[in-house]
């Protein structure tokens, strides 16, 4: 489904260059569930945005449901990550003037849907995660976990082929990154890839595939569960 | 992306934050409602000199002694006077056929006695054509008789102030008024119709050019006013009286012609001119209005650049957020224009209920410019700000680096 091949990211600070990802290979398989580990530094944030088509690599080949991206222009990149891509950030990002509802509406406003398909998507979206009555609250009348989780919502309203969630817990108490960690399980059960970026073992071991990263490359990718 | 999402999302962002919106609205509002205020009152003044000058008379032609320098020819030789204009003068100007009428003018200021009551006033000494030609109107009995305009008869008639001052509500006509040592019988009132280019013409008498000139012991006449037949013949009425007083004046071109249309349309090109300056001078504000567009714009786009990081990462395209952000702009500077229309609207309303008399509007094509500016502006200082927007890097913008 997803297949990096010799992917390579270097950043110019002053004189030095620094490798940030060096050489990875990686394949993800259609509705599995991976947890990124490894030390800060180490480059996840950075493979997660070129997983995401905000950051481009320097090196390497990167094949999206079997779109070659690397050779797109930026139109149809940003088009790629309107259908395909669904992201979730430690810092929540929602739209603070926007109630729930219409933040889990945003990708569907941008992508021009049927305002009347939108409310009913977005209907059918919050139910399962229990935010109905929460759908007409703004972000700053929402904790934390419910934050985190219509951010979820909307990452996967277009439904997405992939979503990527860096440190989705890192701002949450444990209660809460709970409720969101199973809220992404529940969403992955239903057959999307799902790639968390964690410093959290706990939650890193309930992952199938666990992934290592160190100095920019992946050192180890194992299986957790059977 | 839906053009009413657009709007709509334009509009949730510009009432995000109130307080800077009406700032900023205020700022365009002044700006349009400056521009349009002012050209009201340009263009108003502008009409208000142009109906003065129709009320003096339709198809008129002012003949003054002296030639005007601006005529150009040959330097006026030293000691050379103009000859006056005399009262066979304007007669000889009656026998043109491209003129319908001819009223010689002398003034002069004398007091003017009923009974105890006396005034210093303006006497101004005419003949019957005095009445069609200034476009006079009586509001009691008759006007100078007509007749030979040599013979000069004892009989005055007042203006509406003059005749209030000297009888009150009393009966003027018939009665013998005194203007200087002489006596003259009151035969006519004129109705009251306010200032005439300056000169009061309620506070006057008008009596006979004979008896004025005798009154004021002179030949010379202040100046002739002469209509002519039609508005095709002013140019011929022009040079004709150019010719018939040279021709008795031994060949001497010593008068000056002014045609209504030429004064007329000098005040135009002054007023307009005048218009167009106070709009520019206004116009500036509108600028400063964009100027503020722009800055509020950039203040947006730098507290918001996490969300146009966001926006990118939900898979917008740079081009929709250019437009999300020119939209919010141009909605800043339309809503501004629209209250500054408003505002506009709203003073020259008071305006015209304090002056009345004074003719308000705003030209159409002031309306028209001022919104198309104030949208304008806001649309070119915005796409600094809505390019920056565009262009900004995802990951750094969602970094908040
Ligand atoms: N825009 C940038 N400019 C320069 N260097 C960068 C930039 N982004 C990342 N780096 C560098 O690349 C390396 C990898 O960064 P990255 O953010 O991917 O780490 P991370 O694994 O996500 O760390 P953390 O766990 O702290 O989030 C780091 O050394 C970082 O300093
Ligand atoms: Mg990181």
């Amino acid at each position: 489904m997803i297949k990096l091949e010799g992917i390579s990211r270097e950043f110019q600070v002053g004189d030095e260059t620094v490798h940030a990802l060096n050489q990875v290979d990686l394949q993800l398989t259609r509705g599995d569930y991976y947890s990124i580990m490894g030390p800060s530094g180490s480059g996840k944030s950075t493979l997660l945005n070129i997983l995401g088509l905000l950051d481009r690599p320097n090196a390497g080949r990167y094949w999206l449901d079997d779109i070659d991206t690397t050779s797109l222009a930026e139109e149809q990149r940003a088009k790629v990550r309107r259908n395909k891509i669904g992201f979730v950030f430690q810092a929540f990002h929602l739209v603070p003037r926007l109630t729930a509802a219409e933040n889990v509406e945003l990708p569907m406003t941008l992508a021009g849907i049927d305002p009347h398909e939108r409310k009913q998507r977005v209907h059918s979206a919050l139910e399962p995660l229990g935010l109905l009555d929460r759908a007409n609250h703004r972000p700053d009348q929402l904790s934390g976990g419910q934050r985190q989780r219509v951010a979820i919502a909307r990452a996967t309203i277009m439904q997405p082929t992939i979503l990527l969630a860096d440190e989705p817990t890192g701002n949450l108490d444990k209660a809460s990154s709970r409720d969101v960690i199973e809220t992404l399980e529940l969403l992955n059960s239903k057959g999307l890839i799902l790639l968390v970026v964690t410093h959290d073992p706990e939650i890193g071991r309930r992952a199938k595939h666990s992934i290592r990263m160190e100095d920019g490359a992946i050192i180890d990718t194992s299986g957790n569960r059977p | 992306m839906r053009v009413d999402d657009i709007l709509q999302f334009g509009f949730r962002s510009i009432s995000g934050t109130p307080s800077r919106t009406w700032l900023m609205l205020l700022a365009m509002a002044i700006g349009v409602g400056s521009v349009m205020v002012l050209t009201a009152l340009g263009e108003g003044a502008r009409r208000y000199v142009t109906s003065e000058f129709s009320q003096l008379g339709t198809n008129l032609l002012v003949v003054l002694p002296g030639r005007s320098e601006t005529t150009g020819g040959a330097p006026p030789i030293m000691g050379e006077t103009p000859r006056d204009l005399t009262l066979n003068d304007a007669m000889a100007l009656t026998r043109n056929r491209s003129i319908e009428r001819v009223a010689p003018i002398a003034v002069g200021s004398a007091p003017v006695s009923f009974r105890q009551l006396e005034r210093e006033v303006n006497i101004l000494g005419s003949t019957h054509d005095l009445l069609p030609v200034r476009q006079l109107e009586l509001s009691l009995g008759k006007f100078l008789p007509a007749g030979d305009p040599n013979r000069g008869a004892a009989v005055a008639v007042l203006g509406s102030k003059l005749k209030k001052e000297l009888f009150r509500n009393h009966k003027a006509l018939g009665q013998w008024i005194r203007i200087s040592d002489r006596r003259f019988r009151v035969i006519g009132v004129l109705k009251a119709r306010g200032q005439s280019l300056g000169t009061d013409m309620s506070d006057i008498a008008v009596i006979p050019v004979a008896s004025a000139q005798s009154l004021f012991n002179t030949t010379s006449l202040f100046r002739i006013l002469v209509q002519a037949r039609s508005r095709d013949s002013i140019p011929q009425a022009s040079k004709a009286i150019l010719k018939t007083i040279s021709e008795r004046h031994d060949g001497e071109d010593d008068v000056t012609v002014i045609t209504q249309d030429a004064m007329l349309s000098t005040f135009d090109d002054i007023f307009l001119a005048l218009t167009m300056t106070v709009a520019g001078i206004a116009a500036i504000s509108l600028a400063v209005a964009g100027i503020l567009i722009m800055n509020v714009m950039l203040v947006a786009v730098s507290q918001r650049t996490s969300e146009i990081g966001l926006l990118k990462a939900l898979g917008s395209p740079g081009r929709q957020i250019l437009h999300l952000f020119l939209m919010e702009a141009s909605l800043l500077s339309l809503s501004g224009a629209i209250i500054g229309v408003g505002v506009a609207f709203g003073g020259i309303w008071g305006l015209e209920q304090l002056f009345p008399e004074f003719p308000l509007s705003i030209p159409i094509w002031a309306f028209l410019a001022a919104v198309t500016v104030a949208i304008g502006t806001g649309l070119l200082f915005g796409v600094l700000p809505a390019r920056r927007a565009a262009a900004l890097d995802p990951v750094t913008a969602l970094a908040g680096r």
